[in-house]
């Protein structure tokens, strides 16, 4: 697990630069995060890090920090 | 109960009213009996309309017509005629706000509802919806078959009610296969394939409910075919009209579904466009029934009084959700009727409810209707 696999994954599935992909990058503050990308974006994070996220996941994965967080839950460390 | 004094600065109400809103979303969303259910929800309502009357204008003067129309408390809960979104944009929100305008279902003939969404309400939305179909889904994104055609989402000039309905659906399931090919004939290599690959473990199936019925049902009987997906989950929605013709209603529809497929749960919901989220969800009983942060209202279609229990009449939809447009009370044009209170056998609290149709003579509309190449009109007791 790196923070490098983290970014990689938002770089391929929302097709932004990897100097884009910080804590503070918000869902729906790019036109490229949108909720067609957003689905892009979990099947991506579950590809990269063979895991399964659920409902409450989605919901509520509205930040990189967050989607951090969430794959903490997950035993993933991207740090 | 008393009317709380509500102070009508905007900030002020508009944090009182997500406290009440946040604290009503932790409580069980089938759960609530409809005494609580009252004193939870309409004091989030009342602080809505207050909002609205701040914020829109156009809101402000029908709830004071309406109020000078007299002989109703102050804080009555008004509603708005479905049909005003269609003319007017009804917004509580400043123009550099606007996240999203939804269109609700409308062919070329019809005028769409125009939806102002900002990010909070949008947000909303999804947690709402998201609460409620946990309820019959589980948290767990299930492999899901969708009952469309790819090129419904993909083609942006296609781009409808039908699209937005899939792709707020399409958040609940993964390894998303579309059963029917662009021109709505089934993809039965498709289908094959997720059936051998799913048919032991729960799936998700989407559609609406005319398509089901028409390119899913029908051809899978026309081809002598049947599928096993024994631990399936079918939800559809989007109105009855077309199968009312046909003289499909509920309990045919069900039977159809499990002969044809195995699928033994098969849940309707009703909503609309100008109340995306707070969907009323079908019980394992087959009736609706309103979640924690939404209710509904029976209306004699003539002098518009409260219905009673049995008694068919006009569908007044509440919701707790929107905070961007003054749509958190109204009266559809959908005739349905009250089946009780907090005493349905499936165990879910507050009303159940079934829709019957469309009331006679309004605009065809409906999210499935925009596949409608021929369409029989209404007919008052075809149900």
């Amino acid at each position: 697990m790196s923070e490098s696999q983290l970014t990689q994954a938002f770089v391929t599935a929302l097709g932004i630069s990897a100097e884009q992909v910080t804590d503070e990058l918000t869902y729906n503050e790019i036109d490229a995060w949108d909720s067609t990308a957003h689905m892009i974006l979990i099947a991506e994070l579950e590809d990269t890090f063979d895991i399964m996220l659920d409902t409450d996941d989605i919901i509520d994965m509205s930040s990189v920090a967050k989607a951090k967080q969430i794959l903490h839950k997950y035993q993933v460390n991207p740090e | 109960m008393t009317t709380p004094i509500i102070p009508a600065s905007d900030p002020l109400l508009l944090s009182e009213y997500l406290t009440a809103f946040d604290a009503l979303m932790a409580e069980s969303v089938f759960g609530l009996e409809q005494t609580d259910k009252n004193l939870r929800l309409l004091p989030i309502l009342r602080g809505l309309q207050q909002l609205h009357s701040l914020r829109c204008s156009e809101f402000e003067s029908i709830v004071g017509a309406y109020q000078a129309a007299g002989g109703q408390p102050s804080d009555t809960v008004v509603y708005l005629a479905v049909r005003l979104f269609k003319l007017l944009e009804l917004k509580s929100i400043s123009p550099d706000q606007v996240f999203k305008v939804l269109q609700s279902s409308g062919t070329t003939a019809q005028t769409p509802a125009r939806i102002i969404l900002d990010k909070p309400t949008s947000q909303r939305q999804s947690k709402v919806l998201v609460a409620i179909l946990q309820q019959v889904l589980g948290k767990q994104r299930l492999p899901m078959l969708i009952i469309d055609a790819p090129s419904t989402v993909r083609d942006p000039s296609k781009f409808n009610a039908r699209a937005a309905g899939i792709q707020g659906l399409a958040f609940f399931g993964r390894d998303h296969t579309y059963a029917l090919n662009d021109d709505m004939s089934p993809n039965w290599s498709e289908i094959h394939g997720f059936c051998d690959k799913y048919a032991e473990q729960p799936v998700l199936l989407f559609g609406f409910t005319f398509m089901v019925w028409q390119y899913w049902l029908s051809a899978l009987n026309h081809a002598g075919k049947f599928i096993h997906l024994p631990h399936g989950v079918l939800l559809h929605s989007g109105g009855w009209k077309k199968l009312e013709a046909q003289r499909v209603d509920n309990a045919t529809f069900k039977q159809t579904v499990e002969s044809l497929t195995g699928v033994k749960r098969c849940h309707n919901f009703y909503g609309m466009a100008e109340q995306v989220g707070s969907i009323f969800m079908e019980c394992s009983e087959g009736y609706l029934h309103a979640p924690h942060v939404a209710d509904v209202i029976v209306r004699d279609p003539v002098d518009l009084s409260m219905a009673g229990v049995g008694e068919q009449g006009l569908l007044q939809v509440l919701s707790g959700v929107p905070t961007s447009y003054p749509g958190h009370s109204i009266l559809t044009e959908d005739l349905g009727v009250l089946h009780g209170e907090d005493d349905c056998r499936c165990g879910w609290k507050g009303k159940y409810f079934s829709v019957l149709g469309r009331l006679p003579k309004t605009e065809m509309r409906g999210c499935s209707d925009t596949h409608a190449p021929a369409v029989k009109p209404y007919r008052p007791g075809a149900v």
